[in-house]
């Protein structure tokens, strides 16, 4: 089996968020850039997949040069090879036509992504990239088995879990669930050593629309002071809920 | 050359999501001088979408789209938007319409933009505004594709009104067996209780509860309020809760009318999460709490002895205002 996994260089969570040029991009001035989490949980479980059922592993990411020290660290946590996209992300659908380049050149029978970027929060490039190549798609994966052809999936629905099954090729836009938290790996020495020795092989974008444009960003609104409430008059709390905020 | 809008149902009954983005749809289609179709699936009463600003529904009643398909119901929805002639369609954020939004949006060749938060900026060009950086920051963003698919955000334009009435047609897409090669095996759905993504209300527990065991309290508080419960992300890693409950910028955004956050300190990334709803509550032990800063009302007090007073005066105020 050939996994392809799709990383996304996104701001740390902890990122506090502003913007430049006349608040017209991302200001990343200061910001530390890490792995998307969402696709994390996917690239462990592409490393399980690999550790016990002999998948070969590539990641991929559409950035700028800039991005290597991220998709670097996916190496280091085990994944066989890279491919940079000499791009920049500005779009979904734009993203999506070069990762189904990437796909179709690499023969991959199992593309895993996050179920969304936490910068921009799209959340169309697994769907995208799966009708454009006409590859099964399930989204907001919380487990998947793989068994020879077939595929189980578990997929987070409103207020419950599906249980999927379909079979490969497939796209999966995976979160929290695939793995747990605690079975995410910080790279070790070993694994960074041999990073530096693995293929990054940057490859050059093919025409594509970009449909949308972000054309400018804002700050929410500062948010007024908390209105404090004693703890022996709680009472209180419910009269200003229902008469001032009116929420009961 | 209408406006189409896809309105989510259940077991026949229209979620509450459904009426929002009907009458999302329905301000898109006056600022564009047309009007609105909606496109149900399997649902029992079609023409109460009237009441939101529907004229015309496109009944589907199929069988095989009794449970939820991606890609067959964006086939059907494509189907649907190329007949009318739609260059809108609007989606809700639910986990399902997320999930199709993509392929339909590619077998059109639209734009999508999703997580939208307002009316249109403007209709030409066609502006949109849109949560970005997990809710720390807004995006305006133009859709210059000829099909535009907008994701609405939950709890974020609010249900309108009109009082008008809808036509009913049947309509009948035609289905592949493509379509289906995804199946649903089981679904697995609390049922008789609120879920975080269509609640008003969310009480949602921290580790200041110390424990599983301590969440009896928050139950109460949310059965009380016909809230959603959900926690933090700690308490689901530390298997306290379900992962389905976990809220914050790696669980589930929430979009509330009233979030109460208990024994949560408000890390930037669980503030991240919950900030779209309209009113938080914060009751912590410890006045220096990040969440103080995000909340419209605070208690700094423990937990233990204030929510089962809240709970006590809440029923109180119910029985008076029963």
């Amino acid at each position: 089996m050939k996994i392809l996994v799709c990383i996304s260089n996104v701001p740390d969570t902890t990122s506090k968020i502003n913007f430049t040029e006349g608040d017209t991009k991302f200001d990343t001035n200061g910001v530390q850039f890490v792995i998307n989490p969402n696709d994390e949980f996917g690239l462990t479980r592409a490393m399980w997949f690999k550790e016990k059922q002999g998948a070969a592993v590539h990641v991929v990411t559409v950035g700028g040069a800039q991005t290597e020290p991220t998709i670097r660290k996916a190496l280091a946590i085990g994944a066989d090879e890279a491919i940079r996209v000499n791009a920049e992300p500005t779009d979904g659908f734009f993203v999506a036509k070069q990762l189904a380049e990437v796909v179709k050149n690499g023969g991959y029978d199992l593309v895993i992504a996050g179920r969304e970027s936490i910068d921009y929060n799209g959340g169309m490039v697994p769907g995208m990239l799966a009708t454009l190549l006409d590859m099964n798609f399930v989204n907001t994966c919380i487990g998947l088995e793989i068994d020879g052809n077939n595929a189980t999936a578990m997929r987070e629905i409103d207020g419950g879990k599906e249980k999927i099954s379909t079979t490969l090729p497939l796209v999966i836009g995976g979160q929290k669930g695939l793995v747990q938290e605690s079975d995410l790996r910080i790279p070790n020495m070993r694994g960074i050593m041999m990073a530096r020795q693995k293929a990054l092989n940057v490859v050059e974008p093919v025409d594509a629309p970009q449909p949308t444009q972000d054309q400018k960003f804002e700050k929410p609104a500062p948010k007024g002071a908390v209105k404090l409430v004693d703890a022996d008059n709680v009472g209180e709390l419910v009269n200003l809920l229902h008469n001032e905020a009116k929420v009961i | 050359m209408s406006v189409l809008v896809y309105t989510e149902s259940l077991k026949g009954k229209f979620k509450k999501n459904a009426f929002e983005v009907a009458s999302y749809a329905h301000k898109v289609a006056q600022d564009l001088g047309t009007s609105v179709t909606a496109v149900t699936f399997n649902a029992n009463d079609d023409a109460s979408l009237g009441n939101y600003g529907v004229s015309k529904v496109l009944k589907i009643a199929n069988d095989k789209l009794e449970t939820f398909n991606a890609k067959a119901y964006a086939d059907a929805l494509a189907q649907a938007a190329q007949a009318e002639g739609a260059k809108v369609i609007i989606l809700s954020s639910s986990a399902d319409s997320k999930f199709l939004a993509p392929i339909l949006t590619t077998k059109l060749n639209a734009g999508y933009v999703p997580n939208v938060v307002a009316a249109p900026d403007s209709t030409s060009p066609f502006v949109v505004k849109r949560t970005a950086f997990s809710n720390k920051g807004f995006a305006h963003t133009e859709i210059s594709a000829d099909i535009k698919v907008i994701g609405l955000s939950s709890n974020a334009f609010g249900v309108v009104e009109n009082g008008g009435s809808a036509t009913v047609d049947n309509f009948s897409p035609s289905l592949s067996e493509g379509d289906f090669a995804v199946k649903s095996v089981e679904v697995d759905r609390v049922v008789g209780k609120a879920t975080i993504a269509d609640a008003d209300i969310v009480v949602s527990g921290g580790r200041g509860l110390k424990g599983p065991e301590n969440w009896g309290m928050i139950e109460e508080l949310a059965e009380v309020l016909g809230a959603a419960t959900a926690c933090s992300k700690p308490v689901s890693d530390l298997g306290w809760r379900p992962h389905g409950e976990h809220v914050g910028q790696t669980g589930k955004p929430v979009a509330s009318n009233l979030y109460i956050a208990i024994g949560i300190s408000g890390a930037i990334q669980h503030l991240a999460g919950v900030s779209a709803s309209k009113t938080k509550v914060v009751i912590n032990n410890d006045p220096e709490a990040p969440f103080f800063k995000a909340a419209d009302y605070g208690i700094v007090g423990d937990a233990f002895e204030v929510v089962p007073k809240l709970i006590e005066k809440l029923k109180e105020f119910k029985a008076q205002n029963a």
